[in-house]
């Protein structure tokens, strides 16, 4: 079985301190990939022990069998965006981007077709002969996303592109960005701290916590089943509920909800869009747990209200709902989206 | 806002008055007298006349030695470049922790006097110097080298030890500015160190070689001690004329033509290097 690229237990320390410790991981052809997590998580040494400037103290990695570690960055099919574009200042858009088919000894006809096709990728084609001091910091994200595309990269890297672009900007090339990925098929991976960016474009997040991989899997799936506390509040906001299970019925103080989980204290993730008030969500064959509770805080948000209710118990919960919603009254979830998560 | 414009007005009088006492009215002096003449009686007729331009212009003794200075100038950027970018390269890039030490060593011979610095070649250059010694101990030669002191080589390698910290630091400054990212980026994308050296950091280093060699270009040209100490007749630079023309010769009109003639020579290179050094600093 071989996979695109798979890491087998790569770590990296500096001296004392184990910045990655043993990360295995597998990455399909074509994927985008997004390793999330906050600073000092080690996200971004992996990418850059991936694209060859550091140098993993232990593991190995391969992209299609064929093994990277000893290879360095410029003998590398991989190509990476920097978080501050690193466009060379003293050269043209054109040049930028012609820069790796220099390098390699392109031929200059090619080489014009080429560039001229990158830059109408990114839709930069007038902006050839401008210099990067010329130009805005959306466009020059652009230009390094065409330098690096041009040299058809096998594995493309990004690291925290996006970071440095005011928030409408950003969100215009988080679409931008994944269409671009469809459209040349190449594999992605995407370094972010921005847990909505995360799961606004990948494929596939990896979710690291002090080097290690704490959850991995598609957007929708690591949102909706947080394996731990950490996961749960790290990817939006999150009701971390107390329980005690006996008998395959969780009790949390306020409501009992049947769980297919083993006796003991355990510690569930209620998502706050999961609460509504019971008229709403009562639906045929669904199991709902119904509570009371009084509404003790209201903030609007546009397309709804975040509400912090108070049970009858005193514990506090994020319900996200939309229209106002009063005072308090009767609030019910589905009792599967009660996740148990994992004790740490 | 009237206080504010005063205190303004108190910061700036000083450095004003200064430059306008002892620079500005000295090069006024000097350009009045250089036009000005001497009678038979060597007082100076204070008559305006272009006679000192055209005597510099007719006697070929100037051009000679102007070129000279220029040639001794020009060899001195050359072999200061060739010690001074390599070393910079090696500061800013390889040095890791002994970066510190070694670019102290590099300005610690500015805090030491010219003289002693000169006269340290003229140790090693004489004919039972260190140099000689050493030759003529491993029979490299039969007759101490005559032409290592009083010569030429004797200025230019006296100049180059004096001028290469002006080269090394603004080229490490220039190197320093490049981020880092940009030698990541260069070789992510295919370069080879040595690509990336000569398509990434040459080009950026460029502003940091030129205002590097303009010092060391200027400051040779109008140096005085080196070719007064360790030239012969053969290596008299322009400075020692106006020396001469100021003080053994008594004839300050023409000196100060001569040193006008300098200062035109000198803003005229500044000002092209300046305009280069413009186009190439870029972002």
């Amino acid at each position: 079985m071989s996979n695109f690229l798979r890491l087998e237990n790569v770590s990296k320390r500096f001296g004392e301190h184990t910045v990655l410790a043993s990360i295995s991981l597998e990455v399909e052809r074509g994927e985008f990939l997004t390793l999330l997590g906050e600073s000092g998580s080690g996200k971004t040494t992996l990418l850059r022990i991936l694209a060859g400037f550091e140098e993993a103290t232990g593991g190995r990695i391969f992209l299609e069998d064929e093994q990277l570690d000893a290879l360095p960055p410029h003998r590398r099919p991989i190509h990476t965006v920097f978080q501050s574009y690193a466009l060379f200042p003293h050269m043209s858009v054109f040049d930028n981007v012609a820069y790796g088919l220099r390098v390699r000894g392109c031929a200059r006809d090619e080489m014009t077709a080429r560039v001229e096709e990158a830059l109408k990728k990114v839709h930069m084609e007038g902006f050839s002969k401008h210099f990067p001091r010329q130009i805005s910091g959306g466009q020059k994200q652009r230009v390094a996303l065409a330098r690096a595309l041009v040299n058809r990269p096998r594995l493309l890297l990004l690291d925290e592109p996006l970071s440095a672009l005011d928030a409408n900007l950003r969100f215009e090339m988080q679409r931008e960005l994944k269409v671009l990925q469809r459209e040349v098929g190449i594999t992605f991976i995407f370094v972010t701290h921005d847990q909505s960016e995360a799961l606004a474009i990948s494929d596939r997040v990896v979710l690291l916590r002090h080097g290690k991989v704490e959850q991995c899997g598609t957007p929708r799936s690591i949102y909706s089943t947080p394996r731990t506390a950490y996961s749960a509040s790290f990817l939006g906001k999150s009701n971390l509920v107390q329980g005690t299970v006996l008998d395959g019925v969780a009790d949390c103080a306020d409501f009992s909800v049947p769980v297919n989980v083993a006796d003991g204290a355990v510690t569930f993730s209620l998502r706050p869009e999961c609460i509504a008030p019971v008229t709403e969500t009562a639906q045929a064959g669904e199991q709902l747990v119904p509570f009371v509770a009084e509404v003790v805080a209201e903030q609007f948000h546009g397309a709804d209200s975040l509400l912090t209710l108070r049970c009858a118990s005193g514990t506090e919960l994020s319900a996200r709902v939309a229209g106002p919603r009063g005072n308090g009254g009767w609030f019910a979830f589905r009792a599967q989206d009660l996740v148990p998560l994992e004790q740490e | 806002m009237a206080r504010s414009r005063l205190s303004a007005w108190l910061v700036t009088l000083p450095p004003f008055a200064w430059i306008a006492l002892f620079l500005f009215t000295p090069y006024c002096l000097l350009f009045c007298y250089s036009f000005w003449s001497l009678d038979a009686g060597q007082q100076v007729v204070h008559h305006l006349t272009l006679a000192n331009y055209l005597h510099l212009l007719q006697t070929p003794l100037y051009l000679t030695v102007i070129l000279r200075s220029m040639r001794i100038a020009f060899s001195v950027v050359l072999l200061s470049l060739l010690i001074g970018y390599p070393l910079a390269c090696f500061l800013v890039f390889q040095a890791g922790k002994y970066r510190r030490i070694l670019y102290q060593a590099v300005i610690i011979p500015l805090w030491i006097s010219y003289l002693v610095r000169a006269y340290a070649w003229k140790v090693i250059f004489g004919n039972e110097g260190v140099m000689n010694t050493l030759l003529l101990w491993c029979h490299a030669t039969r007759h101490p080298l005559g032409f290592l002191l009083y010569s030429p080589f004797a200025v230019i390698v006296t100049l180059t030890h004096i001028y290469v910290p002006f080269v090394v630091l603004p080229v490490v400054a220039a190197l320093e500015k490049i981020p880092p990212e940009l030698l990541e980026s260069s070789s992510d994308l295919g370069a080879t160190a040595w690509q990336t050296f000569t398509r990434v950091i040459l080009p950026l280093s460029l502003p940091g070689v030129l205002s590097g060699a303009t010092f060391a270009f200027l400051l040779s040209f109008g140096d005085f001690l080196a070719p007064l100490l360790l030239g012969g007749p053969s290596s008299v630079m322009i400075a020692n004329i106006v020396a001469n023309l100021f003080g053994a010769d008594y004839n300050w009109p023409l000196g100060a033509a001569v040193a006008v003639l300098i200062l035109v020579m000198v803003l005229v290179i500044l000002t092209i290097t300046q305009r280069l050094e413009r186009r190439w600093r870029v972002a």
